[in-house]
């Protein structure tokens, strides 16, 4: 059965993953509508970094099942390529290519992974740039680059690949206070233009603005979600308004 | 107790100190350009001093006359030492490169034979491995109905390549595995095959890790060459031999051999500093 976009794009049923004994996500189900923006809050260690990266297959689970645009993760003849153009992924410490400029982060995986044209790739990747605020900065290296600015270059990187979801990972939590918030507005402007995105974050009045949901998780278990406003002012599991008495 | 410091003064508002001989590592101390030179000119003097005196007895040439007429004849063998070097270096990078990106196989099948490689060869004295080469590879190999012959000076370099190829490999093991996983993630994030993220994103940035020994592996590799001399490859040490006989002179023994000490050390020792400048600079950066 093909994918329609009145389906979920992303969904995700009674997942379970392990690391060799310990059980980190003990049942997660969650599904996302294209053009939502969803945010998963929750303590350390509850497993937000694993239930995003096994959305990419960075991570595999034993347990439920994950899919993307219909297609299944736990398909042993997935096309991981395929799965990987559709879904870009930003870290927290933003791992850009040390060895390269910013321009060619963004120009690398279109042009070695996609095989696409050199010239029209740069054309791309130089309007990303601009989208991202770093016009400029093409030709500066990583290490030249603040971080708020290295976190930028990261997004576009993943942009370059034409992603139809974009999964954030506390993209801002190694950031300085006054950085945060120039990447929080590139990621207001994705969002705003219809980009399916998941984020985990720390940055509550961000997840507030712009989430369609939020999602709590403790444990490896989602305890709690629903819209930011009623989610945020009217919390009803005791285990969420402990966790956001602690943060606000 | 160390009259520069008060209790209660913390060091960094002692006046800055001057670098003391004290401060320099024994190490460094006791060999650097000075006093390798110190000992040269001392060598020279007891060794070519005598035969100036030999030289107003016998109507002999001087020592120093015979070692500039045999100059031509050494720079011819010491670039031949050279181009061994140079091929043995090559030949053991490409190999020692491959061998290390097999020791960090996911297959442990891989990764394990190549670390039994790796230590088979970086732990066998260069000369047995030498010896093993000129008697094990052919004097020719017939592919295709086409011979191609395998002179001794080629075995030589083969046999050196080896060693080469195991240090090598080491160093490119290390140095991958220095690379934060972070950047394996997110270039498989961005759809890189596990080749493909070796080859255009880990390999490159392991250059600026391995550059310095891999220097220094050159320097003790072109020391290593007169090593060939003994399985009888023409380079300067066997003409050394033969200019030796060919002037039966006695006193010419210490002088050539000092002369031949400095062809290498004018050669190696540029190549040991830049190393060294290489490493300090890098291990800042890094
Ligand atoms: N590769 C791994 N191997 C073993 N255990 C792991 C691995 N990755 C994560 N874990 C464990 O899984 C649990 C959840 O980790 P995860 O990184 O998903 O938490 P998190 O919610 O992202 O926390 P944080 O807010 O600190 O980033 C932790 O207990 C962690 O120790
Ligand atoms: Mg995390």
């Amino acid at each position: 059965m093909p994918w329609t976009p009145d389906q979920p794009i992303i969904s995700l049923k009674n997942v379970h993953k392990s690391f060799g004994q310990t059980e980190v996500l003990r049942g997660i189900s969650m599904d996302v509508m294209k053009g939502e923006v969803v945010c998963i809050i929750g303590p350390s260690g509850s497993g937000k970094s694993t239930l995003i990266r096994c959305i990419n297959a960075l991570n595999d689970i034993q347990g439920g099942s994950i899919t993307v645009e219909g297609q299944e993760l736990r398909d042993p003849k997935l096309d991981l390529l395929a799965l990987r153009k559709k879904v870009g992924m930003v870290f927290q410490q933003y791992n850009l290519f040390p060895h390269k400029t910013a321009l060619e982060n963004v120009m690398m995986a279109p042009i070695k992974v996609l095989k696409q044209n050199r010239a029209e790739v740069e054309i791309r990747a130089r309007a990303l740039m601009k989208k991202v605020r770093l016009e400029g900065k093409e030709d500066a290296y990583p290490g030249e680059l603040s971080g708020g600015q290295q976190q930028r270059v990261a997004i576009a990187r993943s942009l370059a690949m034409n992603p139809d979801v974009m999964l954030f990972d506390e993209v801002t939590a190694a950031l300085d206070p006054e950085t945060v918030k120039e990447v929080l507005v590139t990621i207001k402007d994705l969002a705003a233009e219809g980009m399916t995105c998941i984020l985990v974050t720390h940055e509550m009045g961000f997840a507030r603005e712009i989430a369609d949901r939020v999602y709590f998780t403790d444990r490896g278990v989602i305890v709690e979600y629903g819209p930011p406003q009623s989610f945020f002012d009217d919390a009803k599991d005791p285990r969420t308004k402990q966790f956001l008495s602690q943060i606000l | 107790m160390n009259p520069g410091r008060i209790k209660g003064h913390l060091p960094v508002l002692l006046p800055a100190r001057k670098l003391m001989l004290s401060d320099i590592p024994l190490h460094d101390r006791l060999f650097n350009v000075w006093t390798a030179g110190a000992l040269l000119i001392a060598f020279l003097v007891t060794a070519i001093g005598p035969s100036f005196a030999q030289a107003e007895a016998a109507p002999a040439r001087s020592i120093l006359t015979i070692l500039f007429e045999w100059t031509p004849s050494i720079a011819k063998a010491f670039g031949f030492n050279v181009l061994i070097s140079i091929m043995a270096m090559a030949i053991g990078t490409v190999l020692g490169v491959g061998l290390g990106v097999l020791q960090v196989s996911p297959r442990s099948m891989i990764r394990r034979l190549a670390w039994i490689v790796t230590q088979f060869f970086r732990n066998s004295p260069w000369l047995v491995l030498l010896f093993y080469c000129i008697l094990l590879i052919p004097f020719k190999i017939t592919l295709f109905g086409m011979s191609v012959p395998f002179p001794g000076w080629i075995k030589a370099v083969i046999g050196l390549s080896l060693p080469v190829m195991a240090y090598m490999s080491e160093y490119m093991r290390g140095a991958i595995n220095s690379i934060p996983s972070g950047q394996w993630e997110s270039a498989q994030s961005l759809g890189f095959t596990r080749f493909q993220t070796m080859r255009d994103i880990i390999l490159p940035q392991t250059i600026k890790r391995v550059l310095p020994p891999w220097m220094n592996l050159y320097a003790v590799l072109t020391m290593a060459t007169p090593l060939v001399s003994i399985v009888g490859v023409n380079e300067v040490m066997s003409l050394t031999r033969a200019a030796l006989s060919a002037e039966s002179r006695v006193d010419l023994l210490i002088p050539m051999y000092l002369y031949i000490l400095c062809w290498f050390f004018l050669y190696c020792y540029p190549i040991s500093t830049l190393t060294g400048r290489l490493e300090r600079r890098y291990s800042v950066k890094l």
